[in-house]
């Protein structure tokens, strides 16, 4: 191991100091294997699981009666369903970006937090996933969208970019998945040797297959995951731009920009930190696990934010800019509608949240202040959903034709299906910390190799 | 049935030692003493122990590029085929081989199939999954996924003898030497 350059002693650790191999694999993996179900961890499951089944039923109206339960209706004819699945979509990205293009470059703090990112990327998009199929109107014939040599002798239209997004979604989850297993293998197999019932080393067992921690399989694992990881970093760039091409490539003005890509894919990155801070500031707390994600580990995730917010804010000047300069009426009237038009709040509530609040992170002391920036996530999570809103409607509800102008607003069903994925994420993650180690164990012993190398050699 | 009769009675000997850089050295020197057959057991990647047991580069990124270039070429030929072939639709008068528009799904194919190729042929080459392999026979192996490294002289090695490598293994100085039967 090489020495650390001179800044990194002075900066704050990646670990608390003492920890050894065994206490680390004792501390993360008594989480999940001794320490007794808490009654928060029943309260809080049962609250979302409440609204996991809230989710359900909105679905099954929806199901019985069609989409006409929602708002959308000529003109708007995207609403919630593509609001929600864009900002979910989005929130994944920053799990990917922590696994992938961290470890690409060598960020060792990642590791504490990579796991549990990962999983809220799996479950994020697991939710996304959700509403494109639900919006297709008779979504059990899903399996259209993919192509299959059907009886009815079509195909799908390659040159949409819709088709694209089926194919980038689809791709991203799998990868994900991998991703995500792959690494949980030597900790499943941790699980499996420190396991005291037969059910739970049966289980670990299977899905560990029979890990052994040989020096072959280590030399293998590390180039598949790494490969992995540069795989998965261009996949990630490429997914919220195939989503912004579902706007960009229609004529619709506000839409019809190519800024979109880029400008899409900071927003997700914003959105998804965001919500990896809003996840663990809690769990920290609650788990006692200040020693692994720590004030550094946050403060870097909040200078993350502040940087890729305001690549969004320099999306939303060129967007205000472009309406201007392109001498475009349809344009500049959907910029000016946007601001002063009947959505004019929840532009105005987008701009606070999502590009003055977050400049409060220039201070240190709201860095570590951890309440603060626990809110301030909070606030740049409905800044980026607000935004997605304000695109999808605004641009839909004043268009070419005033004489085909109308107003959208969702209904209780639109704000079922948007409580009850919320309520399904948070569901998926109780049972996550509960059954799987939401820290990885091994990269924790490999940093605590490094970090103690120089002492016990 | 030959190879059956020819089995060893036992399946090695394994070493237990508390350091990385112990495992490491061990592993060198047995590697430097005329041992081939033989594997070691980490909690973590140890940087150098691949090196030291003379583990050649994996064919992993070979499978890797293959799934890709399935992935990729396989990917756009299926959209010409539906495109231009079988399911000719004519937008605008553009082309029916409009190669731009089928960039996105032959990009997010290769990434596909390379992930595929990569988690799959990694596991394959490992031989994973394997539900029983007689290293789980030493109870202390269950350290192996916590805080212990071992070296294990597989008894199929040429060069191996009950006695000696014991004895081989103990000049070593590790933890612990136990016999892995099958």
């Amino acid at each position: 191991m090489a020495v650390e350059p001179q800044g990194e002693s002075k900066r704050s650790p990646v670990t608390g100091p003492g920890y050894t191999f065994a206490s680390v694999t004792e501390k993360i993996s008594s989480i999940v294997l001794t320490r007794p179900t808490t009654r928060g961890w029943y309260i809080g499951f049962a609250v979302s699981f409440a609204f996991t089944l809230l989710l359900f039923f909105a679905i099954g109206y929806l199901l019985t009666v069609g989409v006409g339960v929602w708002g959308i209706n000529i003109p708007v004819g995207w609403g919630f369903a593509i609001v929600n699945f864009v900002w979910w979509i989005g929130i994944g990205h920053a799990g990917t970006l922590i696994s992938a293009i961290l470890l690409l470059l060598n960020q060792k703090w990642r590791t504490s937090i990579n796991r549990f990112a990962e999983a809220m990327t799996l479950f994020a998009v697991a939710c996304a996933g959700l509403f494109p199929l639900l919006h297709l109107g008779r979504p059990w014939f899903f399996y259209w969208l993919f192509p299959y040599p059907s009886t009815m002798g079509v195909w799908p239209q390659f040159r949409s970019p819709l088709v694209w997004d089926v194919f980038a979604v689809a791709t991203y989850f799998t990868v994900s998945l991998l991703f995500w297993f792959v690494g949980l293998i030597p900790d499943l197999a941790t699980l499996r040797d420190r396991a005291q019932t037969r059910a739970k080393r049966i289980t670990y067992g299977m899905l560990a297959m029979g890990w052994r921690g040989s020096a072959m399989h280590w030399h293998r694992y590390e180039i598949a995951y790494l490969l992995l990881a540069g795989l998965a970093t261009p996949l990630v760039v490429s997914v919220h731009s195939v989503v912004s091409l579902d706007f960009a490539v229609a004529i619709i003005p506000g839409w019809h920009s190519t800024i979109f890509p880029p400008y899409f894919v900071a927003g997700a990155i914003y959105s998804g930190f965001a919500m990896v801070l809003t996840l663990a500031i809690p769990l920290r707390a609650v788990y006692h696990l200040e020693d692994f994600i720590t004030m550094r580990h946050l403060e870097n995730m909040a200078k993350i934010m502040l940087a890729t917010g305001l690549i969004v804010a320099y999306g939303y000047l060129m967007e205000l800019f472009m309406a201007w300069y392109s001498g475009n009426t349809y344009e500049g009237f959907t910029a000016w509608n946007r601001i002063v038009g009947p959505y004019g709040p929840a532009y105005w509530a987008l701009i606070l949240c999502n590009v003055i609040a977050p400049q409060a992170l220039w201070s240190k002391r709201v860095r570590t202040n951890v309440p603060v920036l626990f809110v301030l996530a909070l606030v740049v999570n409905l800044g980026m959903w607000l935004e997605r809103f304000v695109i999808v409607v605004t641009s839909l509800h004043r268009d070419y034709l005033p004489s085909s102008w109308g107003m959208y607003s969702p209904t209780v069903w639109d704000w079922a299906v948007f409580a009850g994925s919320i309520g399904l994420f948070v569901a998926l993650l109780f049972l996550f910390i509960r059954f799987l180690p939401m820290i990885s164990i091994f990269e924790m012993r490999e940093l605590v190799s490094k970090t103690e190398g120089r002492s016990a050699d | 049935m030959e190879k059956k009769a020819s089995r060893p009675a036992i399946y090695g000997l394994m070493a237990e030692f508390d350091t990385p850089g112990e495992l490491v050295k061990a592993a060198a020197s047995a590697r430097a003493d005329g041992y081939r057959k033989m594997d070691a057991y980490t909690p973590y990647p140890v940087e150098g122990l691949a090196e030291a047991l003379h583990f050649r580069a994996t064919q992993v990124p070979l499978i890797t590029l293959l799934g890709g270039m399935i992935g990729c070429l396989g990917g756009y030929g299926m959209q010409y085929w539906v495109a231009a072939v079988d399911y000719p639709v004519n937008v605008g008068g553009r082309p029916l081989n409009s190669w731009p528009a089928f960039i996105p799904v032959t990009f997010e194919l290769t990434i596909l199939g390379a992930a595929l190729a990569a988690v799959l042929g990694m596991l394959a080459l490992n031989g994973l999954p394997m539900p029983y392999h007689p290293v789980f026979h030493v109870p202390r192996f269950a350290l192996a996924s916590r805080d212990r490294f071992f070296l294990c002289i597989e008894a199929k090695d040429p060069k191996f003898d009950r006695q000696a490598t014991a004895q081989f293994l103990k000049s070593l100085t590790p933890r612990e030497i136990t016999e892995v039967s099958h």
